[in-house]
């Protein structure tokens, strides 16, 4: 990291982070200046809570991917908000989001900006971008890989705003041929399902696999074999993947047409589909030692995800013209004093905003312009 | 719950109203106050419209439109190109097209979009009639004027090859740069799909 040149795209910022009824807060307020943000706590106090309410400004269901009725203070309506002052890539700008006290089955979530409505989170990203790390990510190597798509998918939904509909609409036809397998539908609607199917896989596969290469590229030009967090080794895992790496989309579009009609009697016998981008994996491996990912240690893997969510933050600054906001939750704690000292001094070239939680305030202690803040049940305050 | 502050006919009145598109328990009762207030000059001309069209609104036999004379006054009017049919999900898109002044063409309205996640299928949209309707002869070109979303998209699909041997020309709609809109703003997948529908000039 010592390499890292610092980078002189400016930032975006949250100046002001408002929140009323979430999670363990009836009402908190934090105004921040230029440093790095440090939360720390008790376990429980709500400090991943601060972390998660800034997550809820990207699309999505936040860090911890809760459901909407999961959000609001228990005890309250069910309504709940957050606000932040942001200077964004736009200029200064108000966001907030939240969700009106349900009603009949359907909670709905609402998005402002500058008091104006907007039509989903996706239109927050025109000001800032929010990446992440929390301790929920440590068992991405050895996880299925759905988790790993997962996560390639916020990494691509950082640099390609519609990426997120592209995913959701490949789901929804997905599950529309698993059910006209199931039902027995004719050729003609089957047909029909996997012609939407073949163009939508192979538009998410080529977004994904645009920003690997990207993201490859990204990590070669900062790669030192001396680093204390490893470069990663990365690439896209998947039959249609390979195919888009040397073939034109329209004609991968349709070849997997044909696997699909072709596969029509083994996907019923199985109930699912059983080719296609949503199998697809991220293939990630320590590129010092060139080993599989699964197969380091875990502090090696907890330090090539460090590596890897840097290089991704980079890779945003650098396509946005704007550094995202960084949110680590409980990352630092378990990192030994140099690794720390490493993170910091990568965060600071890194030029982004970040906010940091942890238990223990000595942790922090060699961040020495941090804006620091104890955080306790339900309340949050300046440290002293 | 809050309190009725108005009789049960009033009451009726504005919950009816708060069922609306567009209208909720608010509106609803500032609708009502405003129909009170106009009694002569808007609710009793109201009434009788309402009742006049629930007397008379049928589906039209052609095309699925609905109206007040079957066939409806879209297919019955000379003045359409009689030789294009535009392939439209609901009335609401009929309405649209016709609102953006686009084509002078006729219509089919499917009355939904196939979606078996929903329990929607072939056998319950309008679509033995439209296929009847190429049949007959005559037709130039079908569009097929239908959103983009998952389940329009494989309407589309599906009806494109339900008609592969008609001999009629089948289109879409274009999907591509919007009116006003800067090419740098636009996802991945607009731009290939309006590259795709690139017309010449």
């Amino acid at each position: 990291m010592s390499h890292t040149p610092p980078v002189t795209a400016p930032r975006a910022r949250i100046r002001r982070l408002t929140i009323t009824r979430f999670r363990s807060y009836a009402a908190a307020q934090i105004e921040v200046a230029d440093g790095p943000v440090v939360l720390t706590g008790p376990n429980g106090a709500g400090k991943t809570n601060l972390l998660e309410a800034i997550s809820f400004f990207s699309p999505g269901r936040g860090l911890r991917r809760a459901p909407l009725d999961a959000i609001a203070q228990a005890g309250g309506d069910g309504s709940w908000a957050v606000a932040a002052q942001v200077e964004g890539a736009l200029g200064e700008v108000m966001l907030g989001t939240g969700g009106d006290a349900p009603r009949a089955d359907t909670p709905a979530r609402r998005f402002r900006i500058d008091r104006e409505t907007a039509s989903s989170a996706n239109a927050f990203l025109d000001h800032l971008k929010v990446v992440w790390l929390t301790p929920e990510m440590d068992g991405l190597f050895t996880g299925p890989p759905a988790d790993r798509r997962r996560f390639l998918d916020r990494l691509v939904l950082a640099v390609d705003a519609s990426h997120g509909t592209r995913v959701n609409a490949l789901e929804r036809a997905l599950r529309t041929r698993n059910r006209v397998l199931e039902d027995g539908g004719d050729n003609r609607m089957l047909g029909a399902v996997e012609h939407e199917l073949a163009e939508l896989g192979v538009a998410v596969a080529a977004a994904r696999l645009e920003t690997v290469q990207r993201l490859a590229t990204e990590i070669a030009a900062h790669a030192d074999d001396a680093s204390l967090f490893p470069y990663a080794d990365i690439a896209l895992d998947g039959a249609l993947e390979r195919l888009l790496a040397t073939a034109p989309a329209v004609e991968v579009e349709d070849r997997y047409r044909a696997i699909l009609q072709d596969n029509r009697p083994r996907d019923r016998a199985a109930g699912r589909t059983l080719e296609g981008p949503h199998l697809c994996d991220l293939a990630v491996a320590h590129g010092p030692k060139g080993l599989s990912a699964a197969r380091c240690s875990t502090g090696e893997q907890k330090s090539l995800l460090i590596g890897l969510a840097l290089s991704h933050a980079r890779l945003v600054t650098a396509m946005q013209g704007h550094a995202p906001v960084v949110l680590l939750d409980d990352v630092v704690a378990y990192l030994d004093a140099d690794r720390r000292a490493g993170l910091f001094a990568a965060l600071s070239a890194l030029g982004a905003q970040v906010w940091m939680s942890g238990a223990d305030p000595l942790a922090f202690e060699a961040l020495a312009d941090a804006e620091r803040f104890e955080v306790r049940p339900g309340e949050v305050r300046r440290a002293r | 719950m809050s309190r009725a502050v108005a009789g049960p006919e009033i009451e009726r009145l504005i919950q009816l109203l708060g069922r609306m598109p567009g209208l909720g328990p608010r509106s609803a009762r500032r609708a009502t106050l405003h129909l009170i207030k106009k009694r002569e000059t808007l609710m009793a001309p109201l009434a009788l419209a309402l009742q006049d069209v629930l007397g008379k609104i049928v589906e039209c036999q052609v095309c699925g439109n609905v109206d007040v004379r079957d066939p409806c006054t879209v297919c019955t009017d000379i003045h359409r190109e009689a030789g294009v049919i535009v392939v439209v999900a609901e009335v609401a898109d009929l309405w649209a097209l016709e609102r953006a002044n686009a084509i002078n063409a006729k219509y089919h309205v499917l009355g939904g979009v196939l979606s078996p996640l929903d329990g929607v299928g072939p056998d319950d949209l309008n679509l033995g009639k439209l296929v009847a309707r190429v049949q007959a002869g005559g037709l130039d070109e079908v569009i097929l004027a239908l959103g983009a979303t998952v389940d329009a998209q494989t309407t589309a699909h599906y009806i494109t090859d339900l008609l592969r041997d008609s001999g009629v020309k089948v289109t879409r709609l274009a999907h591509g740069v919007p009116v006003g809109g800067e090419l740098d703003h636009l996802d991945e997948g607009t731009l290939s799909a309006a590259i795709r529908a690139r017309t010449t000039l």
